[in-house]
């Protein structure tokens, strides 16, 4: 209605305007001329304007909703069927009840309690939905995001909680998908909330800390037994992401005696899943969690990031926006969760990695490729193989990236003096722990050049001790020597794959599924910024570029194969080696199955992200994705899925790790 | 300019809220809380639906926007039915309860429900962990919920975790409208042993239980709720109305509107449970009510004084009204007599009920088609119905939704509680056939508005022939002014919160539960709150910090204090006791029921 009668009114003008030029026409025609193409065609325009404004705007609201799909289909041709259709012909229906865990980022938080700069925001989404309170006031919303700096959990006179249901992670920004497909697709096939449970928890607390402060693990538990109960079928659980740590962390949790843990006894998992089928299971830990809290400087510490590029600018939080992220992402005791595990023997050394050899280009013709490259291997004699270290997960500098390991000089750091406070009060109210360090500090960092996954928990533990020091309260990133060691029954073991045992459960199974195809972070080329007054003293070095193709270096990053955010290594490798057959990690011998979905782009536009994505997210939309999970859900076990589905060289590089089983 | 407008501007200088006094004065939370809502209130989802429905999925048919109304009306009234034989889904349609606080916060935009106390309840340190929702499909019957969607299972299990996580507290539960008949039924179900009940034991509630805050119950029922059935017409089927007058309006659903919201509304079984129970000994028959003696407003004081002053007029008709109006006994009365209506419509009426004139009128029957005209005649002939005979009449016009709902509710007074067939699932959600669990250290609470005039009784009368009404019996709305001021468009007018009669939401704790009684063995202390209705003062207060209607004393100040402060550990002793305005008491003791 505004419209029209806007539109009516501007009409109106139009017709008025020219009436007094008309009574004399041949007197007054040049300026009549010049007068209609001045404030005339701007009446019509406006005109015009509102009049296609309300038609387009009709028109849309007349539109059946089924038309983007007509238009979608006459340009691409037919969609492929969604997978349901075919399953519910073959007589799929629901069976056993579903658990999804979200991963880090994808869950909604919403302000409980907040200061008075975040009036009105009551059980209003601070994450997750529009993000519009980002642009609106953006300190007031770093401070309500961030945690305390010592304990890890709520500041004072704030409360920020996790969005429960299955709305908590459904979309994690308007039309930008996390669990809804798969969603609507279990619907399908008869699911509801009944048998369907969104295991939303608050992602910025160490899983731990979820317990102590909301009892999120109690509920979990709770619900999977009321599902359990009513269903009369084992559960099977989908983690996706952080979740599948998460997940590890509730099962060992779970049967744990209390206070510590649930009290479920030693049969629970047993009793109660089926099955887990980890989607792009960070198992391993993600160098790009390193880089994230090393100089904030991760791809997509938020996948926020990439929805609303010009969220994090820097015009935003002014000059320091990077500082101020940096600062709020440190609170979270969760990224620390996703640091590398296993150190040298899982990520490589200064000279080896288990990826050595992987070239991009070639990765189709896979066999010849792999030969090749594992005579090559064996040898171990080609000190300037053009091949690259991917073992030096953080080198200062790109030489120092590719020489060969004796070459390179360094200088150890974790004696080195921390200097005085170097930036005074100049840089406002933005701290970092890098001003403690002063310039000797930074200095012998950059001297050490290169860090393997070993080295980086030293280097997290040198430049941000109050986080780590938190942080190994709940984490730890070893390799167990003796499982049955009974430090190992506290729980900052529990969600590391190498620290732990998997419960006693051998009907259970376990599915890592994930995407390759498409190059992922794996180590960084980095450099001083000089005058580091506010800045972060380091930053990836973005110079560093390779043009052979083999190389995968590019701005600075090495890229192997992986889910854009999770190398196959980490994804991979515990049910490809560390939990196949009866291991020490497996001492039950569940079954596993690798599952990989290899990563074909988006044919077009309209077909949004993909019904084949590989990538950590739009994952979720892949059909042969959705299938599995669909199969699982109504009954089917591994073997009947067809056992592993490999794309990768997952196998080969597990095989040159040498860990003890 | 709107969005560049401080956020506290449009409400200038709003009054502190209540949590956050509290807070200053020291409380915190302390026991969990779980909220059940009532009838209408909550919302409904699509998980599965007719082509028609496409692109719905997860989106709310009830509360909301309702924009599916407008867009798609039959479609919409389709998938909100239920199956008229089980009373489950038809087949091929899943419309679920949305789970969580959003299920019953805002029933739409900026009406709130729950969203008032909720925030309160944030105030001093409630959140999902110690609150929760149960939110369950409000047009099933009480003991489907749980058949379908282990909705009661669901109930129990969060009851525990939340006993077990806030360190061993017993929840406080705040059911509203119906909620608190839900919960009635959810006490007897998980006390009793599996299959028909959850197998908690007979004493779970004294273990997890700490106290029962009732908002507006309607533990003995609502005549509202005859209206409803008999002729679709109650003023407020569903709030729905009163929110948008238009949406019901014929031009929506052809000719029919009515005949179709009734075809829908009777597939609810929910409904039959909210039918008065406890029949004329509570309710009142021909001779006598509880409320008799109720004189409406002030204004119609004068009124009455007048009347009397000029006894000559109108002989005739006052007489009538004398006999008819102070009786709420009869709740649905015909008040026209056979003479006035004239038998030559009764004739016409019987002609139009051939069954070829009603296939011309569409595709909507309701179960009056079935009834012939002869019963219909005979129904309107018996001139009163009290709250026993009630019910035979609603079986006569409305057969299959009777039978359905009849195997889930029951409606009367048990004689002897110890009767085993009293465990049967169909008398848990009715106080009066019923015992209360064995914790004597819970407390009941009956909170509830007074001061707004009531619907407590109807006059009838046949509907005029039309070609394609297919209801024959209206409420009549000539039937005006009466002795005392309580008959105003064919309905007679008692004290209570717009919804439901003081007689309802008070009696079980003014009487029926006070004390040792057979319904309370244990001995569970009860205590009234009432809440005196003041209407807002001005536009920008909203609907009220004062109000007693039955929807808006959520936003009630003095009643989200009362709740607040249970929440925080105090008992009913410290509330200072009953709190009572309207004349409950009096009721109740002409009441005369076997204790």
């Amino acid at each position: 209605m505004p419209s029209l009668r806007r539109r009516r009114a501007s009409g109106g003008e139009a017709v008025r305007a020219p009436d007094p030029d008309e009574k004399k026409p041949e007197l007054r025609k040049p300026r009549k001329q010049q007068k209609w193409s001045c404030v005339d065609s701007c009446c019509w325009l406006i005109g015009c304007i509102c009049v296609v404004w309300w038609g387009l705007l009709f028109s849309y609201n007349m539109m059946p909703s089924s038309f983007p799909q007509y238009v979608t289909e006459a340009i691409t041709g037919p969609m492929p069927d969604p997978p349901w259709v075919k399953l519910k012909k073959e007589g799929l229906e629901a069976k056993h009840p579903v658990v999804f865990v979200p991963g880090i980022v994808t869950g909604g938080l919403e302000l409980w309690e907040g200061h008075s700069c975040a009036e009105g925001l009551f059980r209003k989404r601070l994450w997750g939905g529009t993000f519009g309170e980002v642009y609106k006031r953006p300190l007031c919303w770093v401070e309500h995001m961030s945690l305390d700096n010592e304990t890890g959990l709520d500041p004072p006179g704030v409360r920020v909680r996790p969005v429960t249901g299955l709305v908590a992670a459904d979309y994690f920004a308007p039309g930008y998908f996390v669990w809804a497909v798969l969603i609507a697709s279990l619907a399908r096939i008869g699911y509801e909330e009944k048998a369907m449970y969104m295991a939303a928890y608050d992602w910025r607390l160490s899983f731990q800390n979820t317990e102590v402060r909301d009892g999120t693990l109690s509920r979990i538990k709770s619900n999977i037994e009321l599902m359990v109960a009513t269903s009369g079928h084992r559960a099977v659980i989908i983690p996706h992401s952080m979740g599948v740590l998460y997940f590890l962390h509730f099962m060992k949790w779970v049967e744990a005696p209390a206070p510590m843990g649930g009290g479920g006894g030693p049969d629970w998992c047993a009793k109660h899943i089926k099955a887990v089928m980890n989607i792009g299971g960070p198992l391993l830990g993600v160098p790009k969690a390193v880089s994230g809290l090393f100089s904030a400087e991760a791809r997509d510490i938020a996948v926020a990031r990439a929805i609303a590029p010009g969220v994090l600018d820097k015009d935003l939080f002014r000059i320091q926006t990077l500082q101020h992220i940096m600062k709020m992402t440190r609170t979270w005791d969760s990224t620390m969760s996703m640091i590398p595990k296993g150190g040298e023997t899982i990520w490589g050394g200064l000279d080896w990695s288990p990826e050595q050899g992987y070239a991009v280009s070639k990765r189709k013709q896979n066999t010849n490729q792999s030969e090749n490259a594992a005579s090559t291997e064996d040898g171990n004699v080609e000190p300037n193989a053009k091949h690259a270290h991917y073992g030096r997960m953080i080198s200062f500098g790109k030489d120092v990236a590719e020489a060969d390991s004796s070459k390179i000089e360094r200088i150890d750091f974790r004696d080195a003096v921390k200097g005085n406070n170097f930036g005074n009060n100049t840089c406002g109210d933005v701290w970092t722990e890098y001003h403690d360090m002063g310039i000797s500090g930074i200095t012998a960092i950059a001297e050490y050049k290169a860090y393997t996954a070993g080295d980086i928990l030293d280097l997290l533990n040198y430049v941000a001790p109050k986080m780590m020091e938190r942080g190994s309260a709940h984490f730890s990133y070893g390799i167990a020597d003796n499982l049955d060691d009974p430090k190992y029954t506290h729980y900052k073991y529990w969600s590391n794959p190498l620290e732990t045992r998997l419960p006693n459960a051998p009907d259970m199974e376990v599915f890592s599924m994930y995407g390759t195809g498409i190059p992922t972070e794996r180590a960084y080329v980095y450099k001083q910024v000089p005058a580091a007054e506010c800045y972060i003293p380091f930053q990836i070095d973005t110079s560093a570029v390779e043009e052979d193709k083999d190389r995968c270096i590019k701005d600075g990053v090495f890229t192997v194969d992986g889910d854009e955010t999770v190398p196959i290594l980490s994804a991979g490798f515990m049910s490809a080696k560390g939990w196949r057959g009866k291991t020490r990690f497996n001492p039950s011998g569940m079954k596993n199955y690798v599952r990989e979905y290899d990563h074909a782009p988006p044919a077009n536009l309209l077909e949004g992200r993909g019904t084949q994505s590989g990538a950590h997210v739009d994952i979720m939309g892949n059909f042969a994705l959705i299938e599995d999970v669909m199969r699982v859900a109504a009954g089917a076990t591994g073997d009947e899925l067809g056992g592993d589905r490999v794309f990768s060289d997952i196998f080969k590089w597990s095989d040159k790790i040498d860990l003890p089983l | 300019m709107y969005h560049c407008l401080p956020a506290n501007l449009p409400g200038l200088q709003p009054p502190e809220p209540p949590g956050e006094r509290l807070r200053r004065n020291g409380l915190t939370a302390l026991h969990p809380v779980v909220l059940v809502p009532g009838i209408v209130t909550g919302g409904l989802e699509l998980w599965e639906g007719r082509p028609c429905s496409d692109g719905l999925f997860r989106q709310r048919l009830w509360g909301g926007g309702f924009a599916e109304i407008f867009k798609r009306p039959m479609c919409w009234l389709e998938h909100l039915s239920l199956d008229n034989e089980t009373g489950l889904d038809p087949p091929g349609i899943r419309v679920r309860a949305v789970s969580g606080l959003v299920a019953a916060d805002y029933f739409a935009p900026g009406y709130f429900v729950w969203a008032n106390l909720i925030e309160n309840l944030a105030r001093i340190g409630y959140e999902e962990k110690n609150m929760y929702m149960a939110a369950y499909d409000w047009r099933l019957s009480f003991q489907n919920t749980e058949l379908r969607d282990q909705t009661l299972s669901r109930l129990k299990s969060k009851i525990e975790l939340m006993y077990v996580i806030n360190g061993h507290k017993k929840v406080v539960v705040v059911p509203h409208s119906m909620g608190g008949n839900y919960f009635l039924h959810f006490m007897k179900w998980v006390e009793a042993p599996p299959p028909m009940g959850g197998g908690g034991g007979p004493g779970w509630c004294a273990k997890h239980i700490k106290s029962i805050m009732n908002i507006g119950p309607v533990f003995l029922g609502v005549p509202k709720a005859v209206g409803s059935i008999l002729s679709a017409e109650s003023k407020d089927v569903a709030f729905l109305r009163a929110m948008a007058p238009g949406l019901l309006d014929s031009e929506i659903f052809g000719l029919q509107a009515m005949e179709r919201v009734m075809r829908v509304s009777r597939t609810w079984d929910s409904l039959i449970s909210l039918l008065p129970k406890g029949g004329e000994s509570i309710w009142g028959n021909l001779d006598w009510s509880p409320e008799e003696d109720h004189v409406c407003d002030s204004g119609m004081r004068v009124y009455q004084q007048q009347f009397e002053a000029k006894p000559n007029d109108t002989n005739g008709r006052r007489v009538f009204q004398v006999q008819e109006s102070t009786k709420y006994g009869s709740i649905v009365s015909f008040g026209n007599t056979p003479s006035e209506m004239g038998s030559q419509k009764q004739v016409s009426l019987g002609n139009d009920a051939s069954p070829k004139s009603r296939a011309s009128c569409g595709n909507v029957q309701t179960e009056y088609d079935e009834v012939s005209q002869e019963t219909i005649r005979k129904i309107s002939e018996e001139r009163a119905y009290t709250a026993d005979t009630l019910l035979d009449l609603l079986r006569s016009v409305a057969p299959k939704m009777m039978t359905r709902a009849e195997a889930h509710f029951s409606h009367g007074i048990a004689d002897n509680i110890s009767d085993p067939k009293y465990n049967l699932y169909k008398y848990w959600s009715n106080p009066l056939e019923t015992k209360l669990p064995d914790a004597p250290d819970m407390e009941i609470y009956c909170l509830y508005g007074v001061g707004i005039p009531t619907e407590r009784s109807y006059v009838y009368k046949l509907s005029p022939p039309g070609r394609c009404r297919s209801i024959p019996l209206q409420i009549d709305s000539s039937a005006d002014g009466s002795q005392n001021g309580c008959l105003k468009g064919g309905v007679h007018f008692v004290d209570g919160d717009e919804s439901v009669p003081v007689l309802s939401a008070g009696f079980m704790c003014a009487k029926g539960w006070r004390g040792k009684t057979r319904f309370n063995p244990s001995g569970i202390a009860t205590h009234i709150r009432e809440y005196k209705h003041k209407a807002p003062a001005n536009f920008l207060e909203g609907r009220g910090l004062e109000s007693g209607a039955h929807v808006d004393i959520m936003g009630n100040v003095a009643l989200i204090e009362d709740v607040l402060r249970v929440a925080a550990g105090a008992s009913g002793v410290e509330m200072e006791g009953d709190r009572i305005y309207s004349d409950i008491i009096k009721l109740s003791e002409k009441i005369n029921i076997h204790l």
